[in-house]
């Protein structure tokens, strides 16, 4: 990190610039964000909570916490073991590996969702065996888990992987050579280092869970109560003049991006500077 | 170590959030398969079902639904979507069901009455109050400046009703001319801005994004829109002719009878041609097609010059010459103005 | 994201790594992704081979998605482009400046990144309608936002600003004020400094960003559907094409498309690691 030598802009062409700067982003993303609440609470308090209170929410609410609750525990394992073996060994076609890894986030996502119902489907590949065992993927449960599991698949290896390359081996390597096994050296020596960048990478794989769109919209089948998540149930109600119900979701979607925002900021002065080391490329 | 037990705790939340899915529901479920703009309707026509079945049978009945472009919904069904019963747009949906997944017989329509279409519609205008741009009839869709709102042929049923009697009235003006008709629908498909999904997305596109001079809708819809937003939003305007809209209903059997759900399927569909059904779907403003129910609400269903699907030969018939890939839309439909 | 050398040992068959833990984490990786990843994907090319090489070329060569992919990838390139002005602009003035409100500033760049597609499209459509609070302003003028290209564009300058800016700032927050200094006491003018001092490390970063903006455009969808008009040849966009293909039961179309916009993003991305090697050599870490 540089010196951090700010100073307040003086003369004309800073001046601009930092107003040039403010304005855009207001414009383009302070305004729809303050949007959302505006129209949320259009009709009132009262409005608000009984729209979140409606069944239909609260159902849409528990579906996308318990899709999260169960993708993003096992992405962030893969995310941990996919970091370990490439930022600590070297071996060949690792590029490739990477490039693979990096797949899901330029693959746009109703193409991931597709891809699923072309296996998974009943014209798809293990559609009559799946058939024949009576077991649902697509438009059910599962299908909703894969779909998420597939583009929020990257998050946390991101993180981990160029957190881990700057950090090198060299303390691993010691703890070895003292002696500790492997799963000791990694609770106590990787994981403290890693910490603030693997908790940033969940954060980040658990907004983009409860917020994917695309994908899940081509696998979910929309049985009302049953595979409707929350993105999904925001277009259903505006779609059908609850314009108030449908922003009253997405507030509590915002409020979830936000509180990211939040956590960030602060695992930022915590680990100074380590988290966001690999950033970059992210949700739809 | 930490981590482990909580993600052991994890996992034990995820079975137990898995549990209800499972069909732990005492008694029968049935999947209502539906197209967008009959929510409100099942809605209300669901519970009035499932307090019917307690009564009758002694058994609790729980309906899920789903809603969509009528076509979405029916490609849904194709790739797995376990239907019980499907309530759609038109029967060219259900046919193709019946074709590429062989669930249900490809005699279906004849299993109920009236071609398996409880209730009907039509195809009217629905324009902005007091109708600035003065949209009478057919002939002023394709007026420049007028921006038509219709949802996409491919995906929508309602979008091919509306085709289709778009075309009807063309042919008629034109003495059964067919250049001069696709001539015809050319132009106005040339109006339109934006092609949603659906019927229901279409509606909310005239409604509530307020884009468009006239919405080319279901008479439901429009009905429903005037009593949502009020007349002096937007008024109903009615075409010189128009098309009888027949919305079929089929049980999908390979799929009820997996499920055992044959009887309380068969049940629910014919308990849309009782009176209590017909009722419900009047006063949702659908066209029902018992008389005595039809004449109670005349005012609010007014008569009009409708043709029929047979007119077109009948829906394969139709599907193929206009919908199909290659068929009369795909050659109107030319990019880049 | 290319993974540079300077980790420890290479793998040699047989030879015991100091360091534990290899087979099985390689074991599970390659396992996760081939299911979650190649699986699916490989799917989707057998799909596609549904239509055999010349009816695949003939189907992309058709108008509708010939303008199809004109208005993803163009108006993802404009965007991209005026994003990377823009965030250039904002990135400087986060890193150089002091003002109040900085820190603010700051974490909200991100939003666009923790906002889930819908929510944005919902409010974008509503801001930028003729009755918009945004959209109002213009529409008196006969200028429609929503639902026109104007509309997408406006869409993706909103999911694509972040990822400029935070590709661009690190860079030039390391870029040594030493070395400024230095040429400025040497004399050099700001003008100098700027082209010479700043700008060579920053061109690799801006690129970088921008591609990211430019790919992340490409395949968006969530907040298109809510405000783009979905008009073939004008407003429809590549992602809503395949969703509209898969409705009408044309896997094999859709397919193609799809792999058609996957070779496209993998060209993008590859195009991304190359430059970011570059960025790398150049400016030595």
């Amino acid at each position: 990190m540089a010196v951090d030598r700010r100073a307040s802009p003086k003369g004309l062409g800073s001046r601009l610039i930092a107003v040039s700067a403010a304005s855009f982003m207001a414009l383009f993303v302070v305004l729809p964000l303050t949007l959302i609440f505006q129209q949320a609470f259009a009709d009132g308090v009262s409005r608000y909570l009984a729209a979140i209170a409606d069944p239909e929410t609260l159902d849409a609410i528990w579906l996308t916490l318990l899709i999260a609750a169960i993708a993003v525990p096992l992405n962030t394992l893969f995310g941990v073991a996919a970091a370990w073996c490439i930022a600590k060994f070297s071996f060949p076609g690792k590029n490739i590996l990477v490039t693979i890894l990096d797949l899901p986030l330029s693959v746009s996502p109703v193409i991931a969702g597709m891809v699923f119902v072309l296996l998974f489907g009943a014209q798809g590949w293990f559609g009559p065996a799946l058939a024949a065992h009576n077991l649902k993927i697509i438009f059910a449960f599962p299908g909703l888990v894969l779909a998420t599991l597939f583009v929020t698949l990257p998050y946390v290896a991101r993180q981990l992987i160029p957190l881990m390359l700057q950090i090198g081996r060299d303390e691993e390597e010691a703890a070895i050579v003292l002696g500790a096994g492997g799963l000791r050296t990694f609770l106590r020596v990787t994981l403290p280092n890693i910490k603030w960048g693997l908790i940033y990478g969940v954060l980040l794989c658990n907004a983009r869970a409860m917020g994917e769109f695309g994908a899940v919209a081509v696998v979910s089948g929309h049985i009302t109560g049953v595979t409707v998540t929350m993105p999904l149930q925001v277009e259903i109600f505006y779609n059908d003049y609850h314009t108030v119900a449908a922003f009253a979701v997405a507030s509590l979607l915002s409020l979830l991006g936000l509180l990211t925002l939040l956590l960030r900021r602060w695992l930022e002065v915590e680990g100074r500077g380590a988290v966001g080391a690999g950033m970059k490329g992210l949700p739809t | 170590m930490q981590r482990f037990s909580f993600l052991c705790l994890l996992a034990c939340l995820a079975v137990a959030g898995l549990a209800p899915s499972f069909d732990a529901h005492a008694g029968t479920t049935l999947l209502n398969v539906s197209y967008s703009p009959t929510r409100e309707l099942y809605d209300e026509f669901n519970k009035a079902f499932a307090a019917h079945w307690k009564s009758e049978s002694g058994q609790s009945v729980t309906i899920n639904t789903s809603y969509g472009g009528s076509g979405s919904q029916a490609r849904a069904v194709i790739n797995g979507l376990e239907a019980d019963v499907v309530t759609l747009a038109l029967a060219s949906d259900i046919d193709a069901i019946a074709a590429k997944t062989h669930l249900l017989p490809t005699n279906w329509q004849s299993r109920l009455p009236d071609h398996s279409a409880p209730y009907t519609s039509t195809i009217v205008f629905l324009v902005r109050s007091g109708n600035p741009k003065q949209i009478h009839d057919w002939p002023d869709l394709i007026r420049p400046g007028v921006k038509v709102i219709t949802p996409n042929p491919k995906t929508s049923g309602g979008a091919r009703w509306n085709f289709l009697a778009a075309w009807a009235y063309a042919l008629g003006a034109n003495h059964g001319d067919e250049a001069k008709a696709q001539a015809f629908v050319t132009a106005l498909f040339r109006n339109v801005p934006i092609l949603d999904s659906s019927a229901a997305d279409a509606t909310s596109t005239f409604v509530q994004r307020r884009q468009g001079d006239v919405l080319l809708a279901w008479e439901n819809e429009a009905l429903l829109a005037r009593a949502e937003v009020g007349s002096d939003k937007v008024e109903i305007v009615e075409p010189s002719i128009s098309i009888l809209a027949e919305p079929t209903v089929a049980v999908v059997d390979g799929i009820a009878d997996r499920h055992g759900t044959r009887k309380a399927a068969e049940a629910y569909l014919r308990y849309l041609y009782a009176p209590d059904g017909q009722e419900i779907a009047a006063k949702h403003f659908y066209r029902p097609r018992d008389p005595a129910i039809l004449a109670h609400y005349a005012k609010t269903f007014p008569k009009l010059d409708l043709v029929t699907i047979d007119a077109f030969g009948g829906w394969p018939a139709a599907q193929a010459k206009f919908f199909a890939d290659g068929g009369v839309f795909d050659q109107i439909y030319t990019p880049g103005r | 994201m290319t993974v540079s050398a300077n980790e420890g040992s290479s793998f040699r068959f047989g030879r015991r790594d100091a360091l534990p833990g290899f087979s099985p984490t390689l074991g599970l990786t390659l396992f996760y992704l081939a299911l979650l990843v190649l699986l699916p994907l490989s799917a989707l090319v057998v799909s596609a081979s549904g239509m055999r090489w010349h009816q695949a070329l003939a189907y992309l060569a058709t108008p509708r998605v010939i303008s199809a992919f004109r208005v993803s990838f163009g108006i993802s390139l404009a965007a991209a482009l005026i994003n990377g002005v823009a965030g250039l602009l904002v990135a400087w003035a986060l890193v150089r400046y002091e003002f109040p409100g900085r820190r603010i500033l700051d974490g909200i760049v991100d939003l666009p990144f923790a906002l889930p597609t819908a929510v944005a499209g919902i409010s974008l459509a509503t801001l930028y309608g003729d009755t918009g609070w945004i959209g109002g302003l213009f529409a008196p003028f006969g200028i429609e936002i929503a639902y026109t290209r104007l509309g997408i564009f406006v869409a993706l300058l909103f999911v694509g600003l972040p990822y400029v800016i935070r590709t661009v700032q690190p860079v030039l927050a390391e870029l040594e004020v030493e070395a400024q200094e230095a040429a400025l006491t040497l004399g050099a003018t700001s003008r100098q400094i700027f082209r010479r001092v700043l700008w060579p490390p920053l061109v690799p970063a801006l690129l970088t960003g921008i591609a990211m903006a430019f790919a992340r455009g490409v395949g968006e969808y969530g907040s298109m559907i809510f405000i783009a008009g979905n008009r073939p040849g004008l407003s429809e966009i590549v992602p809503l094409l395949i969703v509209v293909k898969l409705e009408e039961f044309d896997y094999a179309g859709a397919s193609v498309l799809a792999v058609a916009m996957l070779f496209a993003s993998a060209l993008i991305l590859l195009a991304i690691n190359l430059l970011q090697s570059w960025e790398r050599r150049r400016h030595g870490g």
